[in-house]
């Protein structure tokens, strides 16, 4: 069903976020009838792409065509009207309204300004059971579905409008087997309506079913295009991946520590699943993965800022499980935390350097009585801006006014005068511009030398073949690998990643 | 740190010259306005809102309100009168009796909104109603009568200004203490900036909040002490509105609704812009109406006024 018209053309595309370059020059097409997948890793760019396609991001350069006509939509609502649609990654729906209100959102049957509701749950029915779903009323509010069937919802949504164009952006995160069937037959009923999707998704296995083309992306470039039937499974992990590494760390042999923390079958619901590692004083443990397999949520549940449900901590060699049930049992044994948002969780965007940076460890810069001491309070944060050196105008500065990587070394600052020992940190240089990374990096890693147990989660692959003296790999909530330096390569990282993905059919192939 | 320290007292200024405005005003508009009897009335009639404004910029600055001081207010004042009259209980222990009723009642407002998670907004309006309902019964819904059992707390004075006014002011000066210069202060307003953050560095911000709902309570007590004295008698409808009047005072001392922001001494300057507004507004002949209509007004411009400040500020710093 696939001809080499083209339906939808970008050439060109550049898009770059401050001083961040996410897209540099991507071309890409899209025939009538074909399923065009897009992979690569984290922060390949493949949703930016997408967003700029759906009219949800403008490119800074760069042209497009849609059906042999420019196509350069302003938003969201005017690439809809023109024949180009989304299903988003997040959630869209509407958890108060019932399914057919969300079904038909902007598009209600009425007579007079009176909604047809008999119509609307016939029409949302109908298509409901297109997806196979024809036993779900379309009466029930959408919230009190589970997750997966409201991205079904979601989905059907989508489905009740005309379009010449689908992008569909990991659709399956959140489906179960059998929805996630019904959601490819509907896949292949778009495919024989002449409609081209572009579909996103880490699932290679997935991919190989599903599509007719690949493009994979890496660091905002197109790497490849390949038929499907063309290309294997290795090629396409070695192509996402690339082969060179770039500026490296000068670390000295890193001299192997006592144990500072050990993890044991730690579990918590669906997100952690039976965990275990060990980290040791003066090493970087990395933590590598995919989007939503579990590094994040493994952490918070060592910390304790979500309850495990099965599993132990152990702590300094120590026999005895440490007990840690929230986040101050954590950091009185010395665990810190250094969540990703830094903005919600760790700072105190509107106080000064000065508040922040003591906030953990009061109680050594107050007299008797809990009055604070300024003096010493001030000659505290006077000393962390000057080592981590942290650039402001005075440690009265309010953080928020500071840049991302000033913002970081205040939240560094905070738990080195807590004097905690294991250190983890939930990607230390997101939102982050390069130069000042490799400030973050030379400061972590004289962390270690000082005998510190650092952990680092991160989606940049790089950072930690950088940084790491080992790297744990997580896939699909599970832990998947540890890899040694020395050990370790893109292609196995990757591979551990993708592992917990891969249906059974497809382990061969990576093997 | 200089420039810290002058900030804050920029802050103090504003306040102060906005009260030094209407005092000209009214000084012009009024042949009799300056004079030490205005000046002692106004500070006289003000010991109960100064009070309960100290609790109220405490609850606001943790990112929480307590609409209940009112009701909270009747009803310790409703067990003061019935442990003087009723069961003849000595002073002190009435005394006592009524602030531990009103820090019942506001453990009570933040057990529940701890616990569950709650918007203090409804715990505080559930206790608003039920601690009215306890006040009617309570008092039979009657007034009472106190008689010479609570003078020697109305009639003590220093220079014609009230004991119970000296009193106030010295809450709001140790208040003020305690917000800028305690670690105690510091937790409070770093969890009205971001809870979640100051329990991810290993504090837990309960206990804290709990403390400041019940302090909350224990001071709309205290001002019952003091109503209770100026009236002479129990009311069981006393104190409905009280706690917008103290949220209106917070809110012009420039404390933010959203948390993690505001100055005890401000509200102190609230609560006597507020009363001179009034009273100025008496004296210049204006009646009930269009006293609220402008006092109504003056709430809102102070915020609105405080929104460009704290922009101005964020700008030039």
């Amino acid at each position: 069903m696939t001809s080499d018209e083209t339906l939808l053309a970008a050439s060109g595309l550049r898009k770059s976020y401050g001083a961040n370059t996410v897209l540099e020059g991507v071309d890409f097409t899209l025939r009538p009838g074909e399923v065009h997948a897009l992979v690569g890793e984290n922060g390949a760019g493949k949703s930016t792409l997408a967003r700029i396609l759906a009219g949800l991001a403008r490119p800074d350069a760069g042209a497009m065509t849609f059906e042999g006509k420019p196509f350069a939509p302003r938003s969201r609502h005017e690439a809809e009207r023109l024949g180009v649609r989304m299903v988003m990654q997040e959630l869209n729906v509407i958890g108060t309204l019932t399914v057919a209100e969300n079904v038909f959102i902007d598009q209600m049957p009425h007579r007079f300004g009176w909604i047809d509701v008999r119509r609307m749950n016939e029409e949302a029915r109908a298509l409901l059971a297109q997806l196979g779903l024809g036993d779900l009323d379309p009466s029930r509010p959408v919230g009190t579905l589970g997750i997966g069937h409201q991205q079904m919802v979601e989905i059907a949504a989508g489905l009740s409008r005309r379009g010449r164009v689908w992008i569909l952006d990991e659709p399956t995160a959140a489906l179960t087997d059998p929805e996630a069937e019904k959601l490819f037959a509907q896949v292949k009923l778009l495919q024989q309506e002449g409609v081209g999707i572009l579909y996103i998704s880490h699932r290679l296995e997935e991919i190989r079913r599903l599509s007719d083309r690949i493009t994979v992306l890496r660091d905002g470039r197109r790497v490849a295009t390949h038929r499907t039937s063309e290309v294997t499974l290795d090629q396409m992990i070695r192509e996402m991946v690339g082969r060179e590494l770039g500026e490296s760390l000068s670390r000295g042999a890193a001299a192997p520590g006592a144990p500072a923390l050990s993890v044991e079958g730690l579990c918590r619901g669906e997100a952690v699943r039976d965990v275990s590692f060990e980290a040791f004083h003066g090493e970087i443990l990395g933590f590598a993965g995919l989007m939503g397999s579990g590094r994040t949520e493994t952490m918070r549940a060592v910390f304790g800022a979500d309850r495990a449900d099965r599993g132990a901590v152990y702590l300094r060699g120590s026999a005895q499980p440490a007990r840690i049930r929230s986040p101050r049992d954590a950091v009185r044994q010395g665990l810190a935390l250094l969540t990703e948002d830094r903005k919600g969780q760790g700072l105190l965007q509107s106080l000064s350097i000065r508040a922040n940076t003591t906030l953990a460890r009061m109680g050594d810069v107050a007299r008797k009585g809990g009055w604070i001491s300024s003096a010493a309070e001030q000659e505290v944060a006077e000393r962390f801006v000057r080592t981590l050196g942290i650039r402001c105008t005075s440690a009265e500065q309010p953080v928020g006014q500071l840049s991302g990587g000033n913002q970081q070394k205040v939240v560094i600052a905070k738990w080195l005068y807590r004097d905690c020992d294991v250190l983890i940190f939930d990607e230390p240089t997101r939102g982050i511009d390069v130069g000042a990374k490799f400030e973050i990096y030379r400061l972590l890693a004289d962390l270690a030398a000082g005998g510190k147990a650092v952990i680092v989660v991160s989606s940049d692959l790089k950072e930690l073949m950088i940084l790491c003296d080992r790297i744990a790999v997580m896939s699909a909530c599970r832990l998947a690998a540890i890899f040694g330096r020395g050990e370790w390569s893109q292609d196995k990282i990757m591979k551990a990643a993708l592992s917990g993905y891969l249906g059974p059919s497809a382990k061969g192939a990576v093997n | 740190m200089k420039k810290a320290r002058l900030g804050a007292l920029g802050d103090y200024l504003g306040m102060l010259a906005a009260l030094a405005v209407l005092l000209t005003v009214f000084g012009v508009a009024a042949p009799h306005f300056f004079s030490g009897a205005t000046f002692r009335t106004i500070a006289n009639q003000s010991p109960y809102a100064v009070t309960l404004a100290v609790g109220m910029t405490y609850i606001l600055i943790i990112r929480e309100i307590d609409l209940s001081v009112g009701s909270v207010l009747a009803l310790s004042h409703a067990v003061f009168g019935v442990c003087l009259v009723d069961f003849k209980w000595p002073l002190p222990s009435a005394v006592l009796a009524c602030v531990a009723t009103g820090m019942l009642c506001g453990l009570l407002n933040g057990l529940i909104t701890i616990k569950w998670s709650l918007p203090s907004f409804i715990t505080t309006l559930g206790m608003l109603e039920m601690a009215r309902g306890a006040t009617y019964l309570v008092t039979a819904s009657r007034t009472k009568y106190l008689g010479d059992a609570v003078e020697g707390i109305g009639e003590a004075s220093v220079l014609g200004l009230r004991i119970s006014f000296l009193a106030a002011a010295a809450l709001v000066v140790a208040g003020q203490l305690v917000l800028t210069r305690t670690v105690w202060g510091r937790y409070m307003v770093a969890i009205g900036t971001n809870e979640e953050a100051v329990r991810l560095s290993g504090i837990d911000p309960r206990p804290m909040k709990l403390a400041v709902f019940v302090i909350c309570g224990a001071l709309a007590a205290l001002a019952a002490v003091d109503v209770s004295s100026q009236l002479g008698s129990v009311d069981p409808n006393l104190g409905s509105g009280f706690e917008l009047g103290a949220i209106a005072a917070v809110v012009i001392g420039g404390t933010s609704l959203l948390g993690g922001r505001g100055s005890v001494l401000n509200s102190f300057f609230g609560v006597l812009i507020i009363a001179v507004l009034g009273f100025g507004l008496v004296q210049v002949g204006a009646n009930e109406p269009t006293k609220r209509l402008i006092t109504g007004a003056v709430i809102v411009a102070a915020v609105i006024l405080d929104h460009y400040r704290t922009r101005l500020g964020k700008a030039s710093s």
